[in-house]
């Protein structure tokens, strides 16, 4: 193999560590389980009819490639930088997070589990892994925060339509964290027949690694329809990040183009400071071990884990992705933070200026955009995520304006 | 020697089996889990593991949650921990105490200036619960070195392939978890556990204890009968979270200590 000597694109290493990152923090019990998914993992990597399956779906069932669109009135709006818009909200489910969850499907009939778990928080991975168990006859449960059942209504009937059974968690306090603690309490209860399907690029070897490849597909595409719009390289790729793996999948490809700017931006809820009311691991937390892998972790100082705050379920977790932590530590990649308000802001630019509802995720993002293309010349390429759309947010969002939809507050449409 | 090894030496002599209870630091508060650990040793119990309790505990069941929960509400650290160690050892230096918890609040304390405070407060030895043998750099061989002994969790799922791996770097003694799943679930079989003990043992020195899913004194009896000693856990904690006062609680600990010394 050759390999770059000085390539951002190796890790992690055979421990499973990008620098002092990542690596396989969980008890014994699934130890074993870990290393027969790598590899079982590195034998589909380099097997060409795993990824010829792969493509064939993402084509057909997902709807890849998805569009690379240029942002006119956008770009027009701000007066600066021209913004590209990656469509990954126009998969089929309606996120970027089926990229991922069909690979480790995929994976999982290879390895003749019958049984499929997911943690959720907003329930777009929930949904994703539910419809392609549906897709696959396979047995689906997806563990979801009670508090975030509540606020996702939507997706959790969707989840059920989907047949996949959706467990409420109310062991700590009921939200994302505690639906993987819940997750992996499942995965050491029945590790005979059970596959479990990580929604982010988190959790122990090779899980990180393996999410990131599967959402590289993202940054393969950004690439190639980049070369085909404007012959060149984008300048700056942005993404949201809460665990991080819609931004793992667009940066991956341009990490050793040293001339691609990369910006990941957290969710700083109702802003970054002592008060602890945010979701930006990096920018407002501190290395420690959690959910099987060394991160950036919201944390006090006894090294107790903070429950994240932010108006978006799905970044609404206290830690990150340990390749992130690493391409904070060594400046490869800059973190960023956006408040709620902020994100909200970007929410009705999209909505009125492109006819786009995103997610309130990649809203974060288009709110950073917001701030630098201004600055940057014209000639200057972006390219934002636009990784999932917006119909599950638009309760929050109406409330969030005050916006009186279906009468008593809270209540949602049959 | 640790107190560990002292331990299971006196045992040997007396032909008797260990018995291993758990409770966690801090649990209802302060006060009530330094008064039950303080009378554990005259209710029998061998050896005590003492819980560190952690937002997180993704390999307990919900009784040792809600136990940890219980004690962060009460503002129990690790710190916290330590000082109650600190305490035990001003009336008792023989019984030994095993922490068990999770990574996190060792590394945010810093791995030395944990080795250091847990030394000095009689500490003597570690099960922490998300730190497999791929980890060992981390806290395993320094603990060693420190002089602590860091135990292993053995289980369902370290099969012959995988078992030396566990067995290597493990002192002390070696914990059996008798089934795949989480503290407190549902009770074991002696009759299902024995062969995995055996197996184990062909492959060790060190005394095998099984723990998980033992809950009643009967329980006790059987599951020490096929192994060097047993442990108990969530049907001790369970008590304490109800409000048994401590004597009560002390006295069903010595009704399963009694059991798994016939």
């Amino acid at each position: 193999m050759t390999e770059l000597f000085n390539s951002f694109m190796n890790g992690p290493d055979e421990n499973g560590r990008f620098g002092d990152f990542g690596g396989r923090f969980v008890s014994e019990t699934l130890m074993p389980l870990i290393l027969e998914l790598e590899a079982q993992y590195e034998n589909a990597k380099t097997d060409d009819s795993f990824w010829a399956e792969m493509h064939d779906l993402w084509t057909h069932y997902v709807g890849r490639p998805s569009p690379l669109y240029f942002a006119e009135r956008m770009t027009e709006a701000l007066g600066g930088a021209k913004i590209y818009l990656k469509r990954d909200e126009l998969n089929h489910t309606g996120a970027h997070k089926i990229n991922n969850v069909l690979g480790q499907i995929i994976l999982a009939r290879r390895m003749g589990k019958t049984r499929i778990i997911a943690e959720t928080g907003a329930g777009q991975h929930g949904v994703a892994t539910a419809t392609v168990c549906a897709k696959f006859g396979l047995k689906c449960v997806v563990y979801m925060g009670a508090h975030d059942v509540e606020r996702q209504a939507p997706n959790v009937f969707r989840m059920r339509l989907l047949g996949a059974e959706v467990v409420p968690v109310t062991s700590g306090r009921g939200t994302l964290k505690d639906a993987m603690n819940d997750a992996l309490r499942d995965w050491v209860t029945n590790v005979r027949d059970t596959f479990y399907c990580i929604g982010t690029v988190a959790g122990p070897h090779p899980y990180p690694a393996m999410v990131r490849d599967f959402q590289s597909i993202i940054g393969k595409e950004t690439r190639e329809q980049m070369d085909a719009a404007e012959g060149r390289l984008p300048d700056t790729v942005i993404a949201s990040i809460g665990g991080g793996s819609n931004a793992m999948g667009l940066f991956y490809p341009f990490l050793d183009d040293e001339s691609v700017n990369i910006i990941g931006v957290e969710a700083g809820g109702k802003g970054v400071n002592a008060k602890m009311e945010h979701c930006a691991s990096l920018t407002g937390g501190r290395p420690g071990v959690l959910h099987g892998n060394r991160t950036y972790l919201l944390q006090d100082d006894d090294g107790q884990i903070l429950e994240g705050f932010s108006i978006s379920a799905g970044l609404d977790y206290p830690g990150i992705g340990p390749e992130h932590a690493w391409l904070h530590d060594i400046g490869r990649a800059q973190y960023v933070s956006i408040t709620d308000k902020e994100a909200l802001e970007a929410f009705k630019f999209s909505c009125e200026r492109e006819g786009i509802i995103p997610a309130l995720e990649p809203s974060h993002a288009l709110a950073h955009v917001m701030k630098i293309a201004p600055e940057l010349p014209k000639d200057h390429l972006l390219v934002m995520n636009m990784c999932g759309r917006g119909d599950k947010d638009i309760f929050t969002v109406a409330r969030a304006f005050g916006f009186d939809m279906s009468g008593p507050e809270g209540r949602t449409f049959e | 020697m640790t107190r560990i090894d002292d331990t299971f030496a006196r045992l040997k002599t007396q032909n008797q089996k260990a018995f291993v209870a758990y409770i966690m630091a801090g649990d209802t508060d302060y006060d009530t889990s330094l008064e039950v650990l303080q009378g554990l040793p005259d209710a029998g119990v061998d050896i005590i593991e003492l819980g560190v309790p952690f937002t997180d505990p993704m390999a307990d069941g919900s009784t040792i949650q809600l136990a940890g929960q219980r004690a962060l509400a009460g503002g129990q650290t690790l710190t916290k921990t330590l000082q109650i160690a600190t305490k035990f050892r001003e009336t008792n230096q023989t019984t030994p105490i095993v922490l068990m918890g999770y990574y996190n609040p060792i590394y945010s304390m810093g791995v030395d200036t944990f080795l250091t405070a847990a030394s000095e407060a009689g500490i003597d030895g570690l099960i922490i619960v998300d730190l497999p043998p791929e980890e060992d750099v981390e806290l395993c061989l320094p603990a060693q070195e420190a002089g602590l002994n860091f135990i292993r969790l053995a289980t369902p799922t370290s099969d012959a392939a995988r078992l030396p791996k566990v067995l290597q770097n493990t002192s002390g003694f070696v914990y059996y978890v008798s089934m795949t799943g989480v503290t407190g679930s549902a009770a074991v079989q002696a009759v299902d556990v024995k062969p995995e003990v055996d197996r184990i043992k062909a492959s060790t020195d060190l005394p095998v204890i099984v723990g998980f899913g033992v809950k009643t004194p009967e329980a006790a009896r059987d599951i020490a009968a096929i192994a060097d000693g047993t442990v108990v856990g969530s049907a001790i904690v369970e008590r304490i979270g109800r409000g048994d006062a401590p004597a009560d609680v002390l006295s069903f600990v010595k009704t399963l200590a009694d059991a798994a010394h016939s």
